[in-house]
């Protein structure tokens, strides 16, 4: 078991390296000089000049390669080109609103997907079956952002139950902070859920097809128990497993839904620095996305140890 | 002693209706099990034996199995129709089964002391420390050793025939009126089938539970039941106690089963004969047959066998019955 | 109806809806110049946001613009991005992920990168991508195509490894045959049905990414009337005009869903375990 654990810390190095490597690159082997995008499309060539001095962009690319992982390692991000401001201390002051809202959409999209997948699984085949898998299919279908709109229509204009747009931190108050969470994490929630469901399903399905539900049948347990201690205890490898993928496109989902929802997060950060082309900033998000999504897998993986007995001996 | 029989099984019927046509896998089997008797159910694959028992517990996959006829009644109360919360209570509590697979039929991510406290603090209300405490006396009981440390085990770090004697202690841990046990010993070695056979008989004997054995090995039935049925194309062909059986089978298919076992003779005088083996195959379960179902493959096969109605089971000796029109020459019969 | 197409209907509703659905949006889109009502670029600041109504089918934005005709000509432009990512990504993660499959040195690099690739959020990845380039329909669809190649890499991969373990791949190695020939004849056949399915669930990937990037300002450039911009430039008025989100946003995800559909289906005809259980 110690070894699987080892193993699985040690794999996460290189992943991480190649993402370093894939961030700096997408900057820096771009068609285009880099200087010039930075500087913009209205720059002078002096100004351009400046700006690849002041980066050292003029010096060879392993050389800037290793420069900047260097002051990745000892947390220095670099400073944002619109605000000036250093990128860590951007991200700081954006991260609460992220955390609470990815916190809050992971819960509800394993506490909906989950119950779904194990009675659609139980009632295979049946109009239960269909009807849970087609809704599932429809969230994961509509994108993101008309979800949102979708949800925004009918819960908060048409009926006016929560509001439309903002965020509250949670020190102002947890009503406030929960409502203003509802619908962006519904948002999130619903169109992701379908992954989870469709996988919890069919695990649940393989599952429940083995001879040790025949044995737990035949013992005279109940639905409950069967279902829980026996089939899904089994099947939770493959569904931590596609909780995990979850996540990584919920990552990606924050950004939007940020965007539609007004909330002042990392991902609002993000899109803001598209339009301004504030590549530190983009590079910093991205590379705390990603560090996240690797540490979160690496959790995951760790994790299989205490549900699957088999890896331990 | 002529008790009511603790089990009677009258006239059952189990189909599968399937995409394909209606599998008629239990076609009228009728049988009765009787207090602290060890009745054995012989026949080769396919011919509905593991039906048959798994329809008494309700453990059919109901779509696209289902009992259609007939009555199962154990201790006089009727168990087709019976709702499942009530099935529920009887399995594992009052009738238990154990399988043929030890190396799947335990749940892999469960330590096995759990597996067997489970139907122990579901049927009895036992806290869990009782529970465990009769799992530890459960697994004395099937002679595995060092009893406590086990039940904190997996079934992965155990070898096929302790898996299957951990079966056993989770089938029998509510002292269940009825043991059943479908091909208990077809997936173990044979040294492993030999020790899982005596401590069945031992366990027969110590907890006086009435035993249903499952299996198309003649020589297992043979050593280990009082009694046999032998059943062919979903119905029953003949029953008798096992020494009558053995000794003077009243039915070509039983004859047939019998003479297709090898056995080892010694010396220069061992006759040097073919072994002998039926022709022909077992007939498909979705196509009624008029007349006897055996009769395509029996050389003894007249016209009246081949039209209905079916032979019916009539005595031919003191408890021996057998559904064929000509039981007194059915060791005529010829194969091979 | 022949008895056969009959049985078809049957058994995989889904498909057949899916691929209806499918034909009947890409029908729509082919035919946009008949379908139109009106000109897609024709401004009419009279008509400002207009809710729907006879004249106007979908309604009019903030320039007075057609909705429903420019929708249906936007459909094009989200149709070709999700087609020839689609095609792309089978193509090129093919070639990698048959080389990948057969070359260890080259899988250890390979497997690497990808692993790198796919640990960055694909949206993330994609703005990100068309942060450094000019916008352009080319460079989104270069952009989602290179999000999405690791998935096929891995799939091609995966397949190819379980293959070259098969007695029969052992025998035909055994008996001398060039490995381009064992390729083509054994393992590339094998690898298309998973591939198929992948594709097809691809290209509704695509098609959603494309339509977000659009939405947040870093995918097809503004003047071109995908989905994506449509509902970008109705963001402003939502609360007044929510058809101009609304409309091409379902017309989106019934697209979707028919492709997404489609995949499940194929999944079940391809997959002789599932197709049992169907």
């Amino acid at each position: 078991m110690y070894g699987y654990l080892a193993r699985r810390i040690l794999a996460t190095l290189p992943v991480l390296g190649i993402v370093a490597l894939v961030v700096f690159a997408i900057l820096h082997l771009s068609p285009g000089d880099p200087a010039a995008l930075i500087a913009g499309d209205h720059a002078t060539p002096q100004q351009i000049a400046e700006i690849r001095g002041k980066l050292g962009l003029d010096r060879p690319l392993y050389e800037q390669f290793v420069v900047w992982l260097g002051s990745l390692l000892s947390g220095d991000l670099g400073i944002s080109i619109f605000s000036n401001q250093p990128v860590t201390r951007l991200l700081a002051q954006r991260m609460e609103p992220t955390i609470s809202l990815t916190i809050t959409t992971t819960i509800v999209m394993v506490l909906l997907a989950v119950p779904i997948g194990v009675i659609a699984a139980w009632r295979a085949d049946t109009w239960i079956d269909h009807a849970a898998m087609t809704l599932a299919v429809l969230g994961f279908s509509l994108p993101i952002f008309v979800v949102a709109y979708l949800l925004i229509y009918g819960l908060a204009m048409t009926w006016d139950v929560f509001p439309v747009q903002g965020y509250t931190p949670l020190r102002d108050g947890i009503g406030a902070w929960a409502n203003h969470l509802v619908l962006p994490s519904l948002t999130l929630g619903l169109s992701f859920m379908a992954l989870i469901a469709r996988i919890t399903r069919a695990s649940m399905l393989e599952v429940l097809s083995q001879d040790y539900i025949r044995t737990a049948r035949s013992k005279g347990l109940g639905p409950r128990q069967l279902l829980i201690d026996h089939a899904l205890a089994n099947a939770a490898v493959p569904i931590v497993t596609i909780i995990g993928v979850g996540v990584a496109l919920l990552l990606g989902g924050v950004v939007v839904t940020e965007s539609v929802f007004a909330i002042p997060g990392i991902g609002r950060l993000v899109v803001d620095a598209i339009l301004t082309r504030d590549y530190p900033v983009i590079q910093g998000v991205l590379l705390i996305f990603s560090g996240v999504y690797v540490v979160l897998n690496l959790i995951i993986d760790l994790f299989y140890v205490v549900l699957d007995p088999r890896i331990r001996y | 002693m002529d008790a009511e029989p603790l089990l009677v099984v009258d006239d059952l019927k189990t189909w599968f209706f399937t995409r394909d046509g209606i599998l008629r896998a239990v076609d009228g089997l009728s049988y009765h099990l009787k207090r602290g008797e060890t009745l054995g159910i012989v026949g080769e694959s396919g011919c509905g034996k593991s039906v048959g028992a798994l329809s008494i517990l309700g453990l059919v996959p109901m779509p696209p199995g289902r009992i259609v006829g007939g009555s199962i009644r154990f201790r006089g109360r009727e168990l087709v129709g019976l709702d499942e919360p009530a099935m529920r209570a009887i399995r594992g509590n009052e009738i238990s089964v154990i399988f043929q697979e030890p190396m799947t039929s335990l749940n892999p991510v469960m330590p096995v002391g759990k597996q067997i406290a489970e139907p122990l603090m579901l049927h009895q209300g036992l806290s869990r420390r009782a529970a465990y405490d009769r799992a530890a006396e459960m697994l004395d009981l099937v002679r595995i050793p060092d009893a406590r440390r086990r039940l904190s085990e997996y079934p992965h770090q155990l070898s096929g025939g302790t898996r299957q004697r951990i079966m056993i202690a989770i089938a029998l841990a509510c002292r269940p009126d009825i043991l059943i046990a479908d091909e208990p010993t077809t997936a173990l070695d044979v040294t492993i089938q030999a020790q899982i056979l005596r401590l069945l008989r031992q366990l027969q004997r110590e907890l006086q539970t009435s035993v249903i054995l499952i299996s198309h090995n003649l020589a297992v039935i043979a050593e280990s039941v009082q009694r046999v049925i032998v059943m062919y194309a979903g119905r029953k062909v003949e029953e008798a106690p096992v020494a009558a059986l053995f000794r003077r089978p009243r039915h070509p298919y039983t004859v047939g089963l019998l003479g297709s076992v090898p056995r080892i003779v010694r010396g220069a005088a061992a006759p040097k004969t073919r072994l002998a083996e039926i022709p022909g195959m077992l007939p498909a379960l979705s196509e009624p047959v008029a007349g006897c179902a055996f009769a395509a493959r029996c050389s003894l096969a007249t016209a009246e066998c081949r039209t209905a109605p079916p032979p019916p089971l009539l005595e031919q000796a003191p408890h021996h019955f057998a559904a064929c029109w000509h039981s007194e020459r059915a060791r005529e019969v010829a194969y091979g | 109806m022949a008895p056969r197409q009959r049985g078809l209907l049957r058994r995989y509703p889904m498909v057949v809806l899916g691929t209806m659905l499918f034909l009947l949006v890409l029908l729509i889109t082919l035919a946009a110049p008949l379908l139109a009502t009106h000109d897609p670029q024709e401004i009419d600041p009279i008509a400002r946001l207009r809710a729907p109504s006879p004249e106007h089918l979908l309604g009019t934005d903030a320039l007075g613009r057609d909705v429903w005709s420019r929708t249906i000509f936007g459909g094009r432009i989200s149709l070709m991005v999700g087609l020839l990512v689609a095609l792309l990504t089978s193509a090129v993660g093919l070639g990698i992920g048959l080389v990948s499959g057969y070359s260890r040195l080259a899988d250890a690099i390979v497997m690497r990168v990808m692993d790198g690739l796919m640990s960055i959020p694909a949206i993330l990845l994609a703005i990100a991508l068309m942060s450094v380039t000019r916008a352009s329909i080319s460079t989104v669809i270069l952009a989602i195509t290179l999000v999405e190649i690791p998935r096929v890499v891995r799939l091609v991969r995966s397949v190819v490894l379980t293959l070259r373990e098969q007695t029969y791949v052992e025998a035909a190695v055994i008996a001398g045959t060039r490995p381009a020939r064992i390729v083509f004849k054994h393992i590339l056949p094998n690898t298309l049905a998973p591939l198929i399915v992948q594709t097809t669930y691809i290209c509704a990937a695509a098609m959603l990414v494309e339509s977000i990037l659009s939405f947040l300002g870093a995918g097809t450039p503004p003047e071109v009337p995908s989905w994506g911009n449509i509902m970008a430039e109705g963001r402003t008025f939502f609360q007044i005009a929510p058809w101009l989100i609304l409309s091409p946003g379902l017309l989106l995800g019934a697209t979707v869903l028919a492709v997404n559909l489609v995949g499940d289906g194929l999944r079940g005809m391809l997959d002789p375990r599932i197709a049992r259980r169907m």
